[in-house]
């Protein structure tokens, strides 16, 4: 009860911050500014990627669609919208210490380990908040201003199209999974905001992780060949593989693993951490 | 009842590093106490009251409240302190009203809107409930402070340092405020100073600690008892009133001051004693002020 009670009492506190409207209102931005461009030239958009199929292939048909928005949306934005989660979530343990109320909470019947798993449940649910919003910008908006189609993907294997009928599980199971990994960076700034007194080290240091990871994944180097598979980052963009043909699925529930193990870990440290740690602040 | 032990304090210690902030502290604290923790400022009293609501774990010593250690029954023990630590902070970004409802919704107990609405009126916030607590001025987040202490119905109250940074009136406030509590309220209350003269005002035991160490602890009255006060003595005739103290109180000291008054030391039971032989030898007084010397015996037990 303590728990659910106090898991509430997170909501309220993140819903009153104006900080976590940031996240919904950049992303309306972002997505309003893919789809204003895309409205106005798309066209050009999409025959720069298709220009060198134009030899072997003829495309009959509107390719530019809602479908097709929503896929080139999620490619853009999900590099930044950890920024977007970690600027909330880094903030719910170190923000308590900034402002003192820390004290204030963990003197209260409620046991440590419960406030620190009602403050990953909350965050856990701003981040899908955050999901939700960002698949029904990119899918339903989109579709609604383009209409709806065949999904034409470009893949390392190729062009791939998709028929109209055969899209919305993919983009189901795709959001899903960009959740996962977006939870993960949630987890992650929470479990450093517990080792913080002030809200900007967790946010930062989320995002040097996250850069660093990406930078250490990319490279093309042998002695990252062996970490590169369990850095978190590397298994980020998994939401891509529902969009190859045929669906790589030992590859995705690789991905999956590697990630849920990623957040019982953190949880865990995080919990180990706030429970040893002397409230001085 | 009166004689329970609410708070037992053994030997705790606990260290920063190298830094041994309290070290080897022992107090105890009865139902129905006001108690003062008096040291001055880095004695230890916030270290030892963090470690009294488990925010800090001691590195050896044992305490208990309600019979009870935090290790045995954690929740139960904090389901009975209503505390402020240092200062009340809040959310700033929350009005006082919900400020309230979240501290009392971890509280373990059942506190309505109604009940929030009637403590926010016994600390004088009604009308206020509505507003964000970043408008608040210091004083009233104090009160609002002690709201939230007193929200779930508590039986023992923590206050560390409660009149720290406010102005008279809001000093005065908490000074009444507390004496309520516990005639009132029957609560029993552990209320942490560096001001000598707030204990003496409102606490009925006392402990003072300095560098971490208990160094004295008993009853208020009984320890301020024991202590020299300075007399100021205004009589009719000076010279037969100095003959009369250097024979019947040789180890006064007593000097004639620039006002014409007599200073001079005496034990406080002695007080009275002079007094009768002033009368005694037709000596009138018009004056007997005994100032007791506070200060003093606050630095002499620091040792400071």
């Amino acid at each position: 009860m303590m728990f659910l009670n106090n898991t509430y009492n997170e909501f309220i506190k993140i819903a009153a911050k104006p900080r976590s409207y940031i996240g919904l209102i950049a992303l309306s931005v972002l997505i309003g500014v893919i789809i204003f461009a895309m409205k106005a030239d798309g066209s050009t958009y999409i025959s720069f990627v298709t220009a060198s199929f134009e030899q072997t292939l003829s495309f009959s048909g509107d390719i530019m669609n809602g479908n097709l928005i929503a896929f080139i949306i999620l490619q853009m934005l999900i590099v930044h919208i950890p920024l977007l989660v970690a600027l909330v979530t880094g903030d719910l343990i170190s923000g308590e210490a900034n402002m003192g109320t820390i004290r204030m909470l963990a003197s209260k019947p409620i046991s440590r380990t419960q406030i620190i798993l009602s403050k990953f449940l909350a965050g856990a649910l701003y981040t899908l908040l955050l999901t939700i919003w960002l698949g029904f910008l990119s899918l339903y908006v989109a579709r609604w201003i383009f209409g709806t189609g065949d999904l034409m993907v470009l893949t390392s294997d190729g062009l791939i199209i998709h028929p109209e009928s055969d899209v919305e599980w993919r983009y189901i199971y795709g959001f899903l999974t960009a959740y996962l990994s977006l939870l993960t960076v949630s987890t992650l700034s929470i479990c450093l905001s517990a080792f913080a007194e002030n809200s900007i080290g967790p946010i930062v240091t989320t995002m040097a992780i996250i850069i660093l990871f990406t930078i250490i994944g990319s490279m093309d180097v042998t002695v990252f060949d062996s970490i590169k598979p369990y850095l978190f980052t590397t298994h980020m963009a998994a939401w891509r593989s529902y969009f190859e043909d045929p669906v790589p699925w030992d590859a995705i529930n690789e991905s999956i693993r590697i990630l849920i193990y990623h957040n019982v870990i953190l949880v865990a440290i995080a919990l180990f951490q706030f429970n040893r740690k002397d409230i001085t602040s | 009842m009166q004689n329970t032990p609410i708070i037992e304090v053994t030997s705790i210690s606990k260290s920063f590093g190298s830094f041994e902030a309290v070290k080897d502290v022992s107090f105890h604290v009865n139902r129905g106490d006001v108690f003062g923790f008096l040291g001055p400022n880095g004695a230890g009293k916030s270290t030892t009251i963090r470690c009294l609501l488990s925010l800090i774990k001691p590195n050896s010593g044992e305490i208990k409240l309600f019979g009870e250690t935090f290790s045995s029954n954690r929740s139960m023990i904090l389901s009975k302190i209503g505390s402020i630590i240092e200062k009340p902070d809040f959310y700033k970004y929350l009005s006082a009203e919900k400020n309230l409802e979240i501290f009392a919704r971890i509280s373990g107990a059942q506190v309505n809107r109604k009940q929030i609405h009637e403590m926010l009126d016994f600390v004088g916030l009604r009308g206020r409930e509505k507003h964000r607590i970043k408008g608040f001025s210091h004083g009233m987040k104090q009160r609002l402070g002690i709201a939230q202490t007193l929200l779930h119905q508590p039986d023992l109250i923590i206050l560390d340092e409660p009149t720290t940074g406010l102005d008279p009136q809001g000093i005065i406030e908490i000074r009444n405020l507390i004496p309520r509590l516990k005639t009132e309220q029957n609560k029993t209350i552990l209320l942490s100073s560096h001001q000598l003269s707030e204990i003496e005002l409102i606490a009925n035991r006392m402990v003072i600690i300095n560098k971490g160490k208990t160094l004295v602890e008993g009853d208020v009255s009984e320890l301020l008892n024991q202590q020299e006060v300075l007399i100021l003595l205004e009589v009719d005739n000076v010279e037969k009133a100095m003959s009369l103290i250097h024979s019947k109180f040789p180890l006064s000291s007593p000097e004639l001051n620039a006002s014409g008054q007599i200073e001079l030391t005496l034990q406080k039971n002695q007080t009275a004693l002079l007094n009768k032989e002033l009368i005694k030898a037709e000596i009138l007084v018009s004056a007997l002020e005994p100032k007791r010397k506070l200060e003093d015996f606050f630095i002499k037990i620091i040792g400071a």
